[in-house]
């Protein structure tokens, strides 16, 4: 295997521009140059001529050429990045269709996917919509059609599901993630060599492949974070007088949103890229040779591409599943009224021409705003609240109201002015207004929703709500409540179905309704309780009501008006709300809903990952017992770990160093004549001092993460420290420990704070950034380390092709790994 | 004290001076310095740093003033400024001494710190979340002014009637009346400006919270004074050094170590400022790493004095208090069974104090067993059944830390129930033995369903009646270490059970159960057999009638054994202490908008109100000026990295806004921004520490703000712009305060929102509870 940057596979050229394309060529030249036509190259390399001299030159000898020689095309091609790209394919897609069954998450990612292809509303509080939206794309483009229970894992797919096109989407990413990284490598400035090596840890990652070939979305989350620091490292390392960069900030600022679209998770290493921008940025503000002009323009380009464009992105990422899923569905009753009815089915099938404004002698139900514990409609019913509690407090022994999760008749209410008798709406209707006194009637049973200064049976703190029966005649009738609307635009705002939020306010005591939360005992049928309590001990959503069915009571008499209970309401009118109110609200809602606690048999706690403690079976077939696991592979963790303490260790001696004034990375200027060069002797002795100290190295793992925790910390407060010492090699040093132990870092250390059910699979970014550490690393303390030790040896030698001597280095390389 | 305005001064006169002549003078200042330590106000410990200074200055002034007119002239020229320190401290300590003995109740916490006081007078062992210090405080300065520790703390509005109280509370509003002295003599030395400095000591006088909160028997006055105490000390050492190793120096030092050990030993907040100083030394050592002109050998001593000085010394008094704690406290009290019975046999009263009980454990005995983890907790059981979908609906099993008769055990044989006459047979290790819970007779047992929380265990319950059960009810006790046929010794010998049927091993995870669990700690059957404290146990309390009774020496703890468990304890406790349902909770974003105050006493318009709240002029303007801070910083640095050239003026500014500012941003950011991630119940009053760092911040924006009017301006029209804007935030300042105080004073009469209160029309938040 040679390891040469760019093998020429060219015809015939011209004299002239052989000459011109490959002179000057370094190994800095990435793999995107590589593949360039004849001319292009030719134009771009001649230098060191006045621009008009090199276009006419140019020109002339582009003429030439085009006359004298057939259309000819160069194309270099840089095998190992094929090669490793041919394997990561081979490993991620062959046999992808194997198992055919469903395999762990692929459970739970499933339904989502059916729920897309049927157009379904659902929401899921675990991520973003993109990640689901790839793994759709995949169904659809195999032309699944939806039906496909996901119930169990390890259920056997139906002949009719195209197991292939679902998981390919991810393989493929995951596959991509090989020959990124080593394109990475490079562009931090690192050799080929290292950007072998980093590739085939990658390549080799046993975690990473089992990870990609399921319909999972770690591959897809990775593949778009390297992409996104591919890119803008690609931005920062262009000449600055090209605009053509600033492509590939915009690239990097879409793969961050697609990122953070995908998973949560992906924030992270956005606010780290930002980061890293911000010092980039902050460079550039000092530097004084750039025009102020220039650099304000620069300035916006870099906000506009970093963070306004990811914005907009991901709201657009809302905007396609919102347009997609248009049919309402299982989820529908976590959302708000208005929501439910721009849905299709549902609830829009019921409140479709309800009349917009609620008038004296509507017809209503109240739905409580507060999602928690359950959506559920203000009810009563024909039983009384227990004259004791069990715990020995007493009641008022009035009727019961309760909140109560399903659609029931007993939910009807009808709103009454105090001040009159009927119970139907006038023509024209009186609406009713914000802070108007109401009293409000039960549809079923006529009694007067009432509170008093009596302890409510859950929550003794606040007061008891009930339906007024008059027989007590201690205690009197305290049924009028103040209509507040809280979302209210004008004061005088007519209290509108679905659209208003109710607060409803007792007159005597000021106390406001409000759904408690907690379930009654069996006297109440387990129905939620409701209260009326201070408005300052209470807070949010569960005070707030809104009008959902809604209809104009016609008929006096209490016969006839349970009739009209029982029908159903139909008239048309559609009521739509903004894009913008949707996503506002099902973005709140994702972030709010808490899914329960709860163990899971092959989750583990962070620090349990650096050592690898716990594996997750994903799959096993229940009778030829074949098994599949997530386990990584303990050579290249362990070297991971390892390269992660022994940069902290390196970077705190350097920095140290550096302060007391020994700069001990050179300038760039040897630099790459050094990498390319090495004795054969010189490397075996000195990879042996290398492999004699890793070994040397005690594996203890929870010093190794308490000495990284501090010195990270440190890391990050003195590297804008040395930042400003210009030296091309501690530049890339830094940058170096800026995107990887970096990397590292943000995706690491903020599970050690979550609380949730985590699993091994989520320190699979976190390690990849390792992975572009070790190799990298290895190649730095080679040059710059063991440096002392040959310098004598040492001859400046440009080499643009390099060269056998090489070869055992990289057998090397893998070796130690 | 009225010359202590020199000190800064002196400072840097100092500084333009050789460097023998200061170690001389210095020489001459530190006997004065030790002297004066007893300095009038000293009611106080820990009040020395300002006394001191004030006199060694002095003292400074004095020997110097012969030879230096000029200085004697600027002295005159700054004669208001010293009436200015004084004012700060007139004011200061009135507002907070003011009506401290009202009202004359239990208000708020006070039921906890004044019960905990009074336990150091009585010497009964207690247990509470916090580090001992400032419990210890509240006791001696109870002790002091003639508190007898009788009076029992039991709720908030208990009457005091002859009990001395005021003393507690006067400690603590002596402590609290420093905190704006101290934010005055921060800012002079962060940003030389006496305006600044001013404007933040008025903040802080004239701020309600701060006021209450240092009115009554609480622990924040205490920790807020060691947290300001240990800022200003080490915005002090930073001053000094141009001088390193010399008196002052190590002086400033060592107080800086003080004043942590204190903060820590107070509150755990206290690691917070432990972090700023850190930070704040590590940047200083950087400085020194980098000065080329120092040996390796200089920057290592440097750094060896601050090891000693900041970790060392803090480190010993912290472990002193404690000791000071264990040998006071020797009494058994209410706090026993969080301890282990090593601990618990070190406290007279307690039934392990030279415990006398059978030896070995026999058939028949009634038993408690306690787990070895930390703060494990006894087996316990009560007549409550799991409920409906955790595992089988049977009952109940948990750990409890309390001493309860629920917690008591009967040892049974497999078979038989009712033990034989004569002497009983001793239990041996390796025996099959039945546990039955001798309130409800049912027997330990577990059995293949999951455990309530830790899904990878099986459930325990209680099963079976008057001790009859099935063939799951019956467990291997072994031995940890032992072999077949040896006995169980009470109390040293750690066992274990091991489930008969599914071989699991009895295991207490240590975790809350919800609250169909009562909130005790969940007990499983692990089926690993790992030998974890968890799942070792020992016999605590034993009683059998028919064994005689034998005096144990049980093994006592050694001091480090006791100090390392009563942390755990304390941490354990203090992440166990997570919101209840009914009670109001508060979260990290009310706080800077002042959102929501703390009643501290009364709630109908009869009773005496007192309700914790900043005053919202002050609050705000604090909040603004964050922002405000912000925007400066971000332009200041701009231009600076940009290399626009600026005057000597606009680039001390920036130096002061981005030094001085940038480390009181770090220290509001440290005592803000952790409690986003705590998952313990939070309070408003939690913020006041922040609170301090945001008003100093406050300070320095405000000023460098209305100093650079002569930006817009033309000079005698910016003075004057800067002038009214002084007297405008003053004006306003106490205009809201006089708005405000009877919040801190107490109100009675009718509520804010009746048009006859005291408060009427000042409840500008709906969330505001007066």
């Amino acid at each position: 295997m040679s390891y040469s940057a760019c093998v020429e596979a060219s015809g015939i050229r011209g004299p002239s521009l052989q000459s011109a394309g490959s002179t000057d060529r370094t190994p800095e030249s990435s793999i995107g140059r590589c593949l360039q036509t004849n001319t292009k190259s030719g134009n771009r390399r001649v230098t060191g001529e006045s621009p008009a001299a090199r276009r006419h030159r140019g020109d002339s000898s582009r003429i030439s050429a085009m006359l004298q020689l057939p259309l000819v095309v160069t194309a270099q091609v840089d095998l190992v990045l094929v090669l490793v790209s041919l394997l990561a394919l081979w490993t991620r897609l062959s046999r992808l269709s194997y198992p055919n069954a469903v395999v762990f998450d692929e459970v739970y990612y499933g339904q989502f996917v059916s729920l897309y292809m049927k157009r379904v509303f659902f929401i899921d509080d675990s991520g973003p919509p993109l990640g689901h939206m790839i793994l759709a794309l995949g169904a659809y483009l195999g032309g699944f059609d939806g039906n496909f229970v996901w119930n169990r894992i390890g259920a056997e797919y139906p002949s009719s599901v195209s197991v292939w096109s679902l998981r390919v989407l991810p393989a493929l990413c995951g596959a991509l993630c090989v020959p990124l990284v080593y394109l990475l490598t490079l562009e931090l400035r690192f050799s080929h060599l290292s950007a072998l090596g980093a590739a085939v840890l990658l390549l080799l990652e046993n975690s990473l492949i089992v990870q990609s070939r399921f319909m999972l979305l770690e591959s897809v989350l990775i593949f778009l974070v390297l992409l996104a620091f591919f890119s803008y490292l690609r931005f920062h390392n262009a000449p600055t007088s090209s605009w053509f960069r600033y492509v590939w900030l915009l690239l990097s600022g879409i793969s961050c949103a697609a990122a953070v679209g995908v998973k949560y998770m992906g924030l992270f290493s956005y606010l780290l890229l930002l980061g890293v921008a911000f010092l980039h940025t902050w460079n550039l503000i000092g530097d004084q040779s750039v025009s102020h002009l220039n650099v304000c323009v620069q300035c916006v380009c870099r906000v506009v591409c970093l963070l306004v464009v990811p914005v907009l992105l991901y709201v657009f990422w809302f905007y396609l599943h919102l347009s997609l899923l248009n049919r309402s569905g299982p989820h529908d009753q976590l959302m708000s009224s208005a929501f439910q009815a721009s849905l299709q089915g549902g609830l829009s099938r019921i409140t479709q021409g309800q009349p917009l404004e609620v008038a004296y002698g509507s017809q209503v139900t109240l739905r409580s705003s507060a999602s928690q514990p359950i959506p559920c409609w203000l009810h009563s019913h024909k039983a009384n609240y227990p004259v004791r509690y069990e715990n020995g407090r007493g009641s008022s022994h009035q009727q019961q109201v309760t909140c109560y999760p399903f659609k029931d008749v007993n939910n009807w209410w009808i709103i009454k002015h105090p001040g009159r008798q009927e119970l139907v709406v006038d023509t024209p209707p009186r609406p009713v207004r914000h802070g108007d006194v109401i009293q409000l009637v039960h549809g079923m049973t006529s009694r007067f929703l009432n509170s008093h200064d009596v302890a409510a049976p859950m929550s003794p703190h606040a007061q008891e709500v009930s339906g007024y029966v008059d027989f007590n005649v201690s205690m009197p009738a305290q049924n009028l409540w103040k209509v507040d609307i809280s979302n209210r635009e004008a004061e005088s705002e007519v209290w509108k179905t679905i659209l208003s939020e109710v607060r409803l306010v007792h007159v005597n005591t000021s106390a406001v309704l409000k759904l408690s939360g907690v379930s009654l005992p069996d006297w109440g049928f387990r129905q939620l309780e409701v209260v009326a309590e201070k408005l300052f001990k209470a807070h949010g959503s569960s005070l707030g009501w809104n009008v959902e069915e809604h209809r104009y009571g016609t008929s006096q008499e209490p016969k006839e008006r349970e009739a009209e209970l029982h029908s159903p309401t139909h008239i048309d009118v559609d009521r739509k709300i903004s894009f913008w109110a949707k996503f506002l609200e099902l973005q709140w809602k994702m972030l709010a809903v808490k899914q329960e606690e709860s163990e899971h048999k092959y989750s583990s706690a962070p620090l349990e990952w650096i050592t690898m403690e716990t594996n997750i079976a994903y799959w096993l077939h229940a009778t030829t017992n074949a098994q599949i696991h997530l386990i990584g592979n303990p050579v290249s963790w362990g070297v991971a770990n390892l390269s992660l303490l022994a940069y902290q260790l390196l970077a705190a001696v350097y920095m140290l160093r550096r302060r007391r004034g020994f700069k001990d990375l050179p300038d760039g200027t040897h630099r790459q004549a050094d990498r390319f060069y090495y004795e054969e002797v010189q490397m075996f002795s000195a990879d042996r001092c290398l492999i004699c100290v890793f070994h040397s190295v005690p594996y203890c793992v929870t010093v190794c993460v308490c000495v990284c925790v501090c010195v990270c910390v440190c890391v990050c407060v003195c590297v804008c420290v040395c930042v400003c010492v210009p030296s091309a090699v501690w530049d890339q040093f830094v940058c170096l420990g800026c995107v990887c132990v970096g990397g590292w870092v943000v995706n690491f250390v903020p599970f050690l704070l979550m609380e949730k059910t985590l699993f091994l699979y989520h320190y699979l970014p976190a390690l990849c950034y390792l992975y572009l550490l070790s190799p990298a690393l290895l190649e730095h303390t080679h040059t710059h380390l063991l440096r002392y030790t040959h310098t004598h040896t040492h001859t400046l030698t440009n080499t643009h092709t390099l060269t056998n001597t090489h070869t055992p280095a990289q057998v090397h390389d893998v070796a130690a790994q | 004290m009225f010359s202590f305005l020199m000190a800064k001064e002196e400072c840097i006169s100092q500084r333009n001076k050789t460097e023998h002549s200061s170690i001389l003078r210095n020489r001459k200042n530190i006997p004065t310095s030790l002297k004066t330590s007893q300095a009038p106000f000293t009611s106080v410990s820990k009040d020395k740093i300002s006394q001191t200074a004030g006199h060694s200055s002095e003292d400074d002034n004095q020997s110097s003033n012969g030879s230096s007119a000029q200085l004697f002239t600027r002295r005159h020229g700054e004669s208001p400024v010293k009436v200015l320190l004084l004012l700060v401290v007139g004011l200061s300590f009135s507002t907070r001494l003011y009506k401290i003995t009202e009202p004359p109740h239990v208000c708020w916490d006070e039921t906890h710190f004044g019960k905990m006081g009074s336990y150091y007078i009585n010497r009964t062992f207690f247990f509470d979340v916090h580090p001992p210090l400032g419990k210890m405080l509240i006791g001696l300065a109870g002790y002091m002014t003639g508190y007898d520790g009788t009076f029992p703390f039991i709720k908030p509005g208990d009457k005091y009637e002859q009990h001395n109280y005021w003393g507690m509370r006067g400690f603590c509003a002596v402590l609290g009346s420093f905190l704006p002295i101290f934010a005055y003599l921060i800012l002079l030395e962060l940003s030389q400006s006496h305006t600044a400095a001013f404007i933040s000591a008025i903040l802080l006088i004239f701020d309600t919270g701060c006021i209450t909160i240092s009115q009554y028997i609480l622990l924040d006055p205490i920790l807020m004074f060691f947290i300001m105490a240990a800022v200003l000390s080490m915005v002090k050492f930073n001053q000094q050094r141009y001088r390193p190793f010399t008196a002052s120096w190590w002086f400033w030092l060592v107080l800086t170590g003080v004043n942590l050990a204190g903060a820590f030993g107070v509150k755990f907040v206290g690691l917070f400022v432990i972090l700023l100083v850190g930070l704040n030394t590590i940047w200083d050592l950087w400085r020194l790493l980098g000065d080329l002109s120092l040996s390796l050998v200089d920057v290592a001593k440097h750094f060896l004095a601050r090891v000693v000085g900041l970790i060392l010394l803090p480190l010993f008094l912290y472990v002193t208090i404690f000791a000071v704690h264990f040998v006071v406290l020797n009494k058994s009290g209410p706090g026993d069974g969080f301890f282990s019975s090593a601990f618990q046999s070190r406290l007279m009263g307690n039934n392990l104090y030279n415990a006398s009980m059978p030896e070995y454990l026999a058939y028949g005995s009634t038993i408690t067993v306690k787990n070895l983890r930390i703060a494990g907790g006894y087996l316990h059981s009560h007549w409550h059944l799991y409920p409906e979908g955790v595992g089988s609906r049977q009952q109940q099993v948990t750990a409890y830390s309390h001493k309860d008769y629920n917690n008591l055990w009967l040892v049974h044989r497999q078979d038989d129930n009712n033990s034989q006459s004569g002497s009983p047979d001793l239990v041996r290790h390796g025996d099959i033995i039945r546990l039955e819970h001798k309130e409800t007779t049912r027997n330990l047992h577990s059995h293949l369903h999951e455990a309530p929380l830790t899904k990878k265990h099986f459930q325990v319950t209680g099963y079976g009646i008057n001790g009859t059960g099935d063939t799951n009810d019956l467990w291997q006790l072994e031995v940890c270490g032992g072999r077949k046929g040896d006995l169980v010794k009470v109390l040293r010998s750690k066992v274990r059970f091991l489930h008969r049927a599914t071989g699991c091993v009895l295991y207490s995870s240590g975790k809350t159960l919800p609250k169909w669990g009562w909130e005790q700690v969940e007990v499983t059957c692990s089926p690993y057999l790992k030998e974890t404290p968890s799942s070792q146990w020992n016999i605590e309390d034993h009683i059998n009638p028919k064994l005689p009774n034998i005096s144990l020496s049980v093994l006592k703890p050694h001091f480090l054994e006791i100090l390392l468990e009563s942390h755990i304890v304390m941490i354990r406790g203090n992440s166990g202490l997570k919101p209840k349902d009914n009670e109001m909770n508060s979260k990290p974003w009310h706080w800077p908008i002042n959102y929501q105050g703390l009643r501290f006493s009364g709630v109908n318009e009869t009773e005496y109100r007192v309700y914790l709240l900043g005053n919202p002029v002050v609050w705000w303007l604090n909040l603004a000026s964050l922002g405000l801070y912000l925007i400066m910083v971000a332009v200041a640095s701009i231009t600076i990295q940009r290399g626009f050239s600026l005057g000597p003026k606009r680039i001390e500014q920036s130096q002061v806004l981005m030094r001085g500012g940038g480390l009181l941003l770090l220290g509001w950011l440290l005592h803000y921004a952790p409690f986003y991630t705590m998952g313990r119940v939070l309070y408003y009053h939690h913020y006041f520490p922040a609170m301090l760092f945001s008003s100093m911040l406050t300070g320095i924006t405000v000023d460098i703000l209305l100093n650079s009017a002569d930006l817009l301006l033309q000079p005698p029209y910016s003075d004057w712009m800067q002038r009214v804007g002084q007297m405008v935030l003053l004006l306003s300042v106490l205009y809201s305060f006089y708005l405000f105080h009877p919040l801190s004073y107490g109100m009675t009469g009718p509520l804010a929102h009746e048009p006859g209160s005291t408060m009427a029309g000042l409840k500008w938040m709906d969330s505001w509870e007066f």
